[in-house]
């Protein structure tokens, strides 16, 4: 093809002359005229001229002239996109259908097709008659009637048509003589008639149409297939296609166009999971199509409808396999091997080592040129992750990500980090690598993905108690490397770095190399969330410091003295010149001096110092949230000094020992209580009792909540670490409800938590944090943590550390893993009536659950204790009966007053076990789910006996 | 189905749109821009498949041609085999090619009628109803000579001359 020489000169572009309105300008003079300007502005002054001209034109009484005008129309609304609402264009159109002149009707044909939609559908009606005309067979069967009908076809099947049920009801049996024809615009426009007004459509159409697809004429058969595998397109339900099975199964052992084998392929892929015969009947024509065609695009179509549909017959999934690896070894055709990568895709886990077998050559199309391919590369690389090569692959795969463009880069570590992370890191068993890995991906060239990598970091290192020693070792590498603080992509990482190397100061191998790096100057490049946590990090490693310090010193006094004398000193001379202080020369011996005992008196004194001069600014930023953690910081620092004073005043030694243990040691224990990880679902399991109506009004309320107010929140942050933490935290709620608050908890206590010690006793760890911010007034705790034993204990032996405990709520991977299935299953056009099936069982269930519940209280003096019932009931109920069981528990809390220690053991022990029930529960609905699906299958049409 | 087609010029000027879905025409513009971002931001010699379901809605896939100053894209779902859109496209530019002898961007310009019936000939309402070129040429042979009888008989009542196209 030439390229476009350049545009001819303009005929004229002078203004409306009176040239202009004695001659009207045609539809070339229209584009002309466009085209003398190619800016953007000419372009539209023109389009706006143009559109006045129209305007006058089109109401012309001469039938020529509205043609051209509505022609020049109908060319600027397609092409110039001219707002054409504000002009009658539809009403023109519809008067020139009915013109006697063959190009003006077509014009009108066209400008209908191109640009009526459904606001201008009012006056589509108008043109019901003349499309019947037109459609109708008249006396003349010539070559002109014949071309009218086609036009008449085509507006019938433009959208426009399809969203006026009207015309399909008053137009449908005009269609049927055109169908019997076997004519395949007739049959085109059928299928969109049909899909625009099923309901109105089917009854009269649908016969017809079934009838074309055994037609003699190959061109009606093709254009009948073609028809039904668009009306069974996925949304839309395929099972009514299932009679059409054996007129189908005559075309794909007859037919010998590929266009029509194609559509049967696609036809039959839809169809076979409804029916399990169908499978067994097509495999063979299948097989043989696909050895014997030498069609690329109906080769594909067999491995397509093989893999997705026939998953079972292994024989033909072999085969499949081995084209679609000729697919891939296509060196110089990109398509044939994106699609062989598409192929492989489509492949289930079962034939995971089929894939793996394309290993190289899928690794080698990740640094193809074509990015459809390598995202299909990516995809299958991640398909083929298992435990065991997930080392492998996701290093290969961060390594790439360096040598790719920025944005396949991103592409890369986002499936890593969701693949890794999937499931509360299920895949993952070593996670000193996975630390090593996730600081590699920050530090990799374009990495974009920060947030997902420090909520990664900060979620493994409260789950994994082994992985954390590595953890703060990844984060001390990210922190002490200046050249990231100017990479606002990396801000989440270093905050999540900061975090961990605070929170796990006790795994520092060098606490003053760490707040050094947290206090370097280019930290003034970060945000000021940021900061914040750094400020903060640092506060909790002074901490940690100063209490091993302070342990240290516990068995002389007397150097307790030195070192505060010595503090002194410092602080004397930090005050009166800070010349000392900042001589270069000093500060390097001092660090020099520093780096051989982090713990040592020098060590403080250097640290203390060095928070003075960088954090002290700090104390007057705007930003409350620095400003507040750098007084606390700072405030620290001062008290640990102001005994020194003490000391000058000649107290005894041992009243200044204590003092000075006692801060240290307090300090010390607000930092120490584990933080555990929260579930998101924490509020939701706080589910609404029966015959609770929260829409309630709570007016009556007030005065109680006003009250409420008072009481301590639950959520304070700095909470010091003790082992009956649990019982301390609803201590106040208890004291204090002396007269209302009681009564109030007496009459909602279906709001409260329960009272029970929920802990686990035996287990230090996992504690399930409840007093993180983020869940500030649900607390949920104990009853859902449970801890994940690695599910391939057969595989271990392969790696040399055994997988440490992962921290797992009860409820995370259960909510994922219902949400993959929803997906999975929203391709399947059974899904919503399995979806309702399902439904109705859960209904079921929970209304059987409430008859128990009701029988449990009503003679509870049957049954043993109420636990056992309590369990019983928990076995048959899901998740929203966590709520009953709550009230319940609420209940036995009430009657027994306080609960002996031993049943509150048995009592979490039986919470824990059945937070497991709940959740292998879900698993087995799972199962369930899936196992319906050949029930279902007996009740579709049953399919004639001539194909099976 | 097919979804569209779109003839769009390498400097992103629309030259042929036809949806068989309906879009509604103040979207057409930003579809054609979605369309030719993606479209120049691809390297010569790679796949001629793109995913747009950003664009056109889950499951859908355009196929395109780029010859010389024009983007020659279809866009379809599921329903349609990508190697045999891929053929259907290379079927309509021979098409042009046999109508216009040696079709450039010129004759694309300046025939929107009949760019508009050739492709009527291929697709009605998203289906193929003819793969042919030979075929189709023939059709488009036929009306243009229809046309011209029409034209030339016009003024002539219907009932004469329905006789002469006997």
């Amino acid at each position: 093809m030439a390229s476009a020489p350049p545009a001819p000169a303009p005929a004229h572009t002078a203004g409306p002359s009176l040239v202009d309105t004695l001659f009207q300008r045609s539809l070339d003079d229209l584009v002309k005229s466009l085209r003398s300007d190619p800016s953007a502005a000419g372009e539209s002054a023109a389009v706006a001229r143009a559109l006045s001209e129209i305007h006058r034109e089109i109401r012309a009484p001469d039938a020529a002239t509205k043609a051209v005008a509505l022609q020049k129309l109908t060319y600027l609304s397609s092409l110039h996109f001219a707002p054409v609402a504000s002009h009658p264009l539809a009403f023109p159109a519809i008067e020139l259908l009915a013109s006697p002149s063959l190009p003006h009707k077509r014009l009108a044909y066209l400008a209908a097709s191109l640009s009526l939609h459904p606001a201008s559908l009012s006056l589509l009606p108008l043109a019901t008659h003349q499309l019947h005309k037109d459609l109708s067979p008249s006396a003349s069967a010539a070559a002109a009637h014949r071309h009218v009908s086609a036009l008449a076809l085509q507006l019938l099947g433009s959208p426009a048509a399809a969203a006026a049920p009207d015309l399909a009801v008053h137009l449908a049996h005009d269609l049927v003589p055109h169908l019997s024809r076997g004519s395949p615009r007739a049959i085109a426009a059928a299928a969109r008639v049909i899909a625009g007004a099923p309901s109105a459509a089917v009854p009269v159409l649908f016969k017809p149409l079934a009838a074309c697809l055994a037609s003699p004429d190959p061109r009606a058969s093709t254009a009948a297939a073609a028809a039904f595998c668009d009306l069974a397109a996925p949304p839309a339900d395929a099972a009514p296609f299932l009679p059409l099975a054996p007129d189908l199964y005559t075309l794909l052992t007859t037919s010998r166009s590929n266009w029509a084998l194609i559509k049967v392929l696609k036809l039959f892929a839809r169809l076979a999971p409804l029916e399990s015969r169908l499978a067994a009947r097509i495999v063979d024509p299948v097989c043989q199509l696909l050895t014997r065609s030498a069609a690329m695009s109906l080769t594909f179509e067999c491995i397509r409808t093989v893999l997705t549909a026939l998953p079972a017959h292994d024989a033909a999934v072999r085969l499949a396999i081995g084209k679609a690896k000729e697919f891939l070894a296509a060196a110089d055709d990109p398509n044939l091997r994106y699609l062989g990568l598409l192929a492989l895709g489509m492949l289930g886990p079962a034939y995971a080592t089929a894939v793996n077998d394309c290993r190289d050559v899928i690794a080698q199309s990740l640094g193809d040129a074509d990015s459809n391919i390598r995202r299909e590369a990516l995809h299958l690389m991640m398909g083929m992750v298992d435990e065991n090569n997930i080392m492998d692959i996701a290093s290969m795969l961060v390594s790439h990500a360096a040598k790719s463009d920025p944005e396949f880069a991103n592409d890369i570590l986002g499936v890593v980090l969701a693949a890794c992370g999937r499931n509360v890191y299920e895949l993952v068993a070593d996670f000193d690598w996975y630390a090593l890995l996730l600081t590699d991906m920050a530090r990799s060239l374009h990495c974009a993905q920060g947030d997902e990598i420090g909520r990664q970091l900060v979620d493994v290192g409260l789950r994994v108690q082994d992985a954390r020693s590595e953890l703060v070792r990844a984060a001390r590498t990210l922190l002490i490397d200046p050249a990231l603080l100017g990479n606002h992509f990396l801000c989440p990482v270093l905050s999540a770095a900061a975090w961990i190397s605070g929170e796990y100061a006790e795994l520092t191998k060098d606490p003053v190399e760490l707040v050094e790096a947290l206090l370097q100057p280019r930290t003034s490049l970060l945000p000021m969330s940021v900061r914040a946590v750094y400020v903060h990090a640092v506060f909790k490693v002074l901490t940690f410091c100063l209490s091993v310090y302070v342990e240290k010193l516990g068995d002389s006094n007397k150097e307790v003295d030195v070192v505060f004398d010595g503090l002194a000193i410092d602080q004397t001379a930090s005050g009166e010149s800070k010349v000392t202080l900042g001589s270069a020369e000093e500060q390097d011996i001092r660090a020099s001096a520093v780096r051989k005992d982090p713990f040592s008196h020098e060590s403080m004194l250097y640290m203390i110092n060095l928070i003075e001069t960088t954090v002290g600014p700090l104390v007057e930023c705007n930003e409350v949230e620095v400003q507040e953690r750098a007084h606390n910081l700072i405030g620290f620092v001062h008290l640990v000094r102001d005994i020194q004073e003490l000391n000058q005043k000649k107290v005894a030694d041992d009243d200044k020992q204590s003092r000075v243990k006692e801060l240290v040691k307090t300090m010390r224990t607000v930092f120490c209580q584990e933080l555990g990880p929260v579930s998101v679902t924490a509020q939701m399991k706080v589910a609404s009792p029966d015959g609770l109506d929260l829409n309630e009004n709570l007016v009556e309320l007030a005065d109680v909540v006003s009250e409420d107010d008072t009481t301590p929140s639950t959520s304070i942050f700095f909470y010091p670490r003790s082992r009956d933490s649990v019982e301390t935290r609803d201590e106040p709620a208890v004291s204090i409800g002396s007269s209302s608050l009681s009564e109030h908890r007496k009459r909602h206590g279906i709001f409260y938590l329960p009272t029970g010690n929920t802990e686990d006793e035996q287990s230090d760890y996992p504690h399930v944090n409840d007093t993180l911010p983020s869940c500030s007034n649900a607390t949920v705790y104990g009853d859902n943590s449970k801890t994940i034993e690695p599910v391939f204990a057969g595989k271990k032996s392969k790696s040399t550390k055994s997988r440490p405990k992962v921290v797992k709520l009860d409820g995370e991977d259960f909510l994922s893993s219902m949400m993959a299935t929803a997906n999975a299953l929203k391709e399947d056009p059974l899904s919503g009536a399995l979806r309702g099936v399902l439904l109705g069982r859960d209904a079921k269930a929970s209304s059987s659950q409430k008859a128990l519940d009701v029988n449990s209280e009503a003679i509870p003096n049957l049954m043993g204790t109420n636990e056992s019932s309590s369990q019983q009931i928990e076995y048959l109920g899901s998740h929203p009966t966590s709520s009953s069981r709550t009230s319940m528990r609420q209940n036995h809390d009430k009657e027994k007053g306080t609960n002996p220690p031993e049943s509150d053991a048995k009592q979490s022990r039986k919470h824990r076990s059945s937070g497991r029930s709940g959740h292998r529960q879900g698993k087995h609905k799972h199962r369930e789910r899936s196992s319906t699906q050949p029930d279902i299958v007996p009740q579709a049409p049953v399919i004639q006996d001539f194909l099976l | 189905m097919i979804q569209a087609v779109m003839v769009i010029s390498t400097q992103a000027k629309p030259r042929l749109l036809k949806f068989y879905n309906f879009q509604p025409p103040e979207k057409h513009q930003d579809l054609v821009r979605g369309v030719f971002q993606l479209l120049s931001a691809r390297p010569d010699s790679v796949s001629n498949f793109v995913e747009v379901d950003a664009i056109f809605g889950p499951g859908t896939k355009m196929v395109y041609k780029h010859l010389a100053t024009l983007y020659f894209v279809f866009v379809f779902d599921s329903s349609e085999n990508e190697l045999a859109m891929l053929d259907l496209v290379q079927v309509f530019v021979e098409t042009l090619d046999r109508c216009f002898k040696n079709v450039c961007e010129l004759d694309i310009v300046f025939n929107f009628n009949k760019l508009h019936t050739i492709l009527d000939e291929m697709i009605l309402g998203g289906q193929v109803i003819e793969t042919s070129s030979e075929q189709i040429m023939k059709s488009v042979e036929e009306i243009a000579r229809l046309e011209k009888q029409s034209s030339t008989t016009s003024l002539i009542p219907k009932s004469i001359s329905e006789r002469f196209s006997r």
